[in-house]
């Protein structure tokens, strides 16, 4: 593991998600209504809507443009729809956001 | 020459007579008006609020004394009236004689005092006007045990206004279930089970012996032995027309002062309206029927014929949270059937009274969202007979005149299309229902069918119906989603009547299964929590849809479109400049005239929004919600202004309109439009709200829509001026505010209710119509402002529009 500081946690909002540029393209953080972090592609597989805009709510989000609702856990997406979004390590530590770089092609922290 | 009129007796309906003079004729009439009481006319009605400390006095003064004053109505108030003289035709008050020439007695009802003894004790009060309403809050002040004698309307409003005071209350009621002329018994105990969860004591079949104490009432004596402790006792087992001085006159008088169709008593020189009447055998104790009998004695004093006639009543009790209606004739009968139907659970319960086809009676509790609708077919007597398999389901359960709707589905072939937005045709759905999923939600989950817009919802449980047969039961009403088993209404009446006032609290108190709900019921949830608790309660960007949250629409790229307000489409050279110059800054792709008015920038980058907003603030543009469930633009033609055929500045209401409405969230999109002659060039007849200007004034139409359904409006009202105009519009916009189910546009709220409710609300109930006026502008004064300066001017909230970090740079090295 690779651990590279993104921020401190209030930078999400609660219920909510932020975007990340990484080598493998956007990479959506979002916060759960318990305090949770999860990190996933910010791309929904249907038709490519911005995850990180979507309703964050127990583990999941809702996709704004269709309604996919995806578990953040796993990435698979729920109910009658087919499509898996990659997700990636994620943990906070002393209030600080920390994503493993070589989950998301960074060779180190420099 | 002016004639004397003298008018004894300052309530509702005399008032409403002194009104409907003053609109007609300001000087037909010079006018002398009686009160016992010290003060003017105020509306009896809402004395329960005031009671309970949800009003005061103030606000429910319908005629204020510099109001008497302008009018030019003589006020001899605080004063007694001791005698008229019809020989020659004086009424004699304590302080002096006043001549008429015609004569309105309106003296209203006196209560009905049950004469056990120890009655005439001073904290044994009755519940009449706003004398013994602060005599109760004041004992409420120092006791803290109250007894209601009488569990009819007054003593049940007296008891929970009491209970909101504070104090512990026990209801006496002499027969076996509360409000009996209203209810039947089922209803009656619903309503006693909610009045018991609140803490209220309830004791039917209790007759009152005796009030005992010394100087003051200190404990009430029933029949059974039983003795309970009250350090206020109120006494409110029924009203009777007071009609002393129309008897010393000895003018015709039954249980009330007899009056014929014109109001006329058995003097022709004297009128009698209101509680004190008793016309054809009734006697009148609401409030709809004395606005009548107003409008009929004004016309009558005018020379104008006119008559009046009783109709049908429907009754509500004005206690929050306690939901129940009645109308009509509920009584069993051998030539009478009944329809129920209850959902214990819920605490739901209703009943129709069928006799020969024609619904005659109806009681509802804890539902009675159709019960306007109900009492409509009950007044027109129509024949049921065709609906009755579905009548108690109300209105929205009534198709078409297809003679077999499942028919048509039947012999669709596997490949019809049932679900456009979805694209699932019906030999998906079939296969699914085959495969186990038996009701509506396990379709959407199972194929995603009518799990957009809903539309295909009755082609699918028609399906549902011709795939399974018998084993399909249509369920009476769908829960908001599957976090919840409670339905929108239901959690729209829970909200206000437990006072729940965060989502934490809904999902808490309401049983939510999830922890903090789902992408249908957050919004909604969210919704109505800022609607009905607009200062209590901050809205919640996170569980707003993403265009609410970013306040711009998101296009199918992920990118936005922005679209700045043009107040009545009116725009200026600095504002066209302004919008090209920011098109080219941040280079949008398309630039497209919308349907509202204004124009749209296509193609924004969600990290340019808070600065092409600034751009644009600075030539004094604002965000025109474009994107919003909420008030979206006013579109207007150019009226008197340029028109030949114009009759009215719309342009200029249609500004007026748009500045007083913006910014306000609502149920669904909320669109309007204004035209300045019934050519109608601002289409408004097709808006949520229109208004079509005439000649003399201006028409006020509602329910109009031209989406996924077309809908020409219905006209709520004409007005004269256009701050009238605006009044009812804003009235009309809270009633929907607080009522409509969310995602529900007006036309589509405006069936179940029935615009016959709307008008009563806010056409007929002027008192009404200024009280939501004036909670739509509590709300404004939160929500009347531009998100956009908001969201760019706060750098922390700016910062959310901009990626969090930046990973690839140094991956290049």
């Amino acid at each position: 593991m690779n651990w590279i500081d993104i921020g401190p946690i209030d930078s999400i909002p609660l219920y909510g998600a932020r975007v990340i540029k990484t080598p493998v393209g956007c990479v959506a953080l979002f916060r759960t209504g318990q305090d949770e972090v999860f990190a996933a592609d910010d791309r929904c597989p249907h038709k490519g809507g911005p995850l990180s805009e979507g309703i964050v709510h127990g583990q999941s989000v809702t996709c704004p443009l269709h309604n996919w609702v995806f578990d953040l856990n796993i990435g698979e997406a729920q109910g009658a729809d087919e499509g898996r979004i990659s997700t990636y390590p994620v943990r906070v530590e002393a209030g600080r956001l920390l994503i493993d770089g070589n989950a998301i092609g960074k060779r180190s922290a420099a | 020459m002016t004639q004397k009129l003298v008018i004894i007796g300052a309530g509702m309906a005399s008032g409403r007579v002194i009104e409907h003079l003053l609109d007609a004729d300001p000087n037909a009439y010079d006018i002398t008006l009686f009160n016992a009481e010290p003060r003017g006319n105020y509306n009896r009605i809402m004395l329960s609020p005031v009671l309970s400390g949800e009003k005061t006095y103030e606000e429910i003064v319908t005629h204020s004394d510099d109001w008497y004053a302008q009018n030019g109505v003589t006020c001899r108030f605080g004063e007694h009236v001791v005698n008229i003289d019809r020989e020659m035709k004086v009424v004699e008050g304590e302080n002096g004689h006043v001549p008429y020439d015609k004569l309105i007695i309106a003296t209203g009802s006196a209560p009905f005092i049950i004469p056990v003894p120890g009655h005439d004790l001073p904290n044994v009060i009755s519940y009449r006007d706003l004398d013994d309403t602060n005599a109760m809050i004041e004992a409420a002040g120092k006791g803290s045990k109250a007894v209601v004698i009488g569990g009819g309307l007054l003593g049940l409003e007296a008891a929970a206004g009491l209970k909101e005071r504070g104090m512990n209350v026990t209801v006496l009621h002499l027969m076996g279930h509360l409000m009996e002329r209203q209810l039947d018994e089922a209803a009656g105990y619903l309503l006693r089970k909610d009045l018991e969860a609140r803490g209220i004591t309830v004791k039917t079949q209790a007759a009152t012996k005796a009030i005992l104490g010394e100087g003051r009432a200190e404990a009430v004596l029933l029949e059974s032995g039983e003795t309970l402790g009250a350090d206020l006792v109120v006494m409110a087992v029924g009203i009777r027309p007071e009609t002393r001085l129309a008897t010393d006159a000895h003018l015709d008088v039954a249980r009330g002062i007899e009056v014929n169709a014109q109001m006329q008593t058995s003097d022709p020189d004297i009128y009698a309206v209101g509680e004190c009447v008793e016309f054809d055998g009734h006697l009148f104790g609401l409030v709809a029927p004395l606005y009548d009998q107003a409008k009929v004695l004004a016309d009558s004093l005018l020379g104008q014929p006119s008559a009046f006639v009783v109709k049908e009543l429907a009754t509500k009790l004005k206690v929050t949270g306690c939901d129940l209606f009645s109308a009509g004739d509920f009584a069993g009968g051998e030539t009478r059937e009944d329809i129920v139907f209850r959902d214990p659970s819920r605490g739901i319960y209703k009943r129709l009274v069928i006799e020969e086809d024609r619904l005659i009676g109806a009681v509802m509790y804890g539902d009675t969202a159709d019960g306007s609708w109900f009492f409509g077919l009950i007044k027109d007597g129509t024949d049921i007979e065709e609906m009755r398999e579905t009548l108690i389901f109300g209105p929205a359960f009534q198709g078409g005149a297809s003679a077999d709707p499942l028919s048509a589905v039947a012999a669709l072939p596997p490949e019809a299309e049932i679900c456009g937005c979805n694209g699932v045709c019906k030999g998906q759905i079939t296969s699914a229902i085959e495969g186990g999923a038996t009701d509506l939600g396990a379709i959407r989950a199972k194929t995603k069918a009518s799990a957009s817009c809903g539309t295909c919802t009755g082609l699918v449980e028609q399906l549902l119906s011709v795939t399974l047969g018998d084993e399909y039961a249509a369920p009476q009403a769908q829960p908001i989603c599957g976090c919840t088993s409670h339905t929108h209404e239901d959690v729209r009446r829970l909200i206000k009547s437990q006072e729940l006032k965060s989502q934490a609290a809904v999902w808490q108190e309401l049983g939510w299964t999830t922890p903090n709900g789902c992408h249908s019921c957050r919004p909604a949830v969210n919704y109505y929590l800022l609607a009905d608790w607009p200062l209590e309660y901050q809205d919640d960007p996170q569980s707003r849809f993403v265009n609410e949250r970013k306040h711009a629409n998101i296009q199918k790229d992920g990118t936005f479109s922005v679209v700045p307000r043009m107040w009545g489409g009116i725009t200026t050279p600095e504002e066209l400049r302004a919008i090209a110059d920011a098109a080219d800054r941040y280079n949008v792709p398309t630039v497209k005239v919308t349907g509202g008015q204004r124009i749209d920038l296509l193609g924004v980058r969600g990290e340019d929004l808070p600065a092409i907003w600034s751009d644009l603030n600075g030539a004094g543009l604002v965000s025109g919600h474009a994107y919003s469930k909420g008030l979206r633009t006013v579109k207007t033609c150019v009226g008197t202004d340029h028109c030949r055929f114009g009759t009215q500045d719309s342009t200029g209401l249609g500004i007026k309109l748009e500045k007083h409405l913006w910014g306000s969230w609502t149920p669904h999109k909320l669109k309007l439009a204004v035209s300045g002659c019934p050519r109608n060039c601002a289409e408004a007849t097709c808006k949520d709200i229109g208004v079509i200007c005439v000649d003399s004034g201006y028409e006020i139409h509602v329910g109009g829509a031209a989406g996924m359904e077309i809908k020409g409006t219905e006209v709520l009202c004409k007005v004269e001026t256009e701050e009238d105009a605006i009044k009812v519009i804003s009235a009309m916009t809270q009633i929907y505010r607080e009522n409509a189910k969310y995602l529900d546009r007006i036309y589509k709220w405006l069936a179940k209710v029935g615009l016959d409710w709307v008008k009563t609300q806010i056409v007929d109930d002027l008192e009404n119509r200024k009280a939501l006026a004036e909670r739509f502008a509590l709300s404004q004064s939160v929500y009347r402002k531009d998100p956009w300066a908001e969201h760019a001017q706060n750098q922390t909230v700016r910062a959310q529009y901009a990626p969090l970090a930046n990973l690839t740079l140094e991956a290049a090295e």
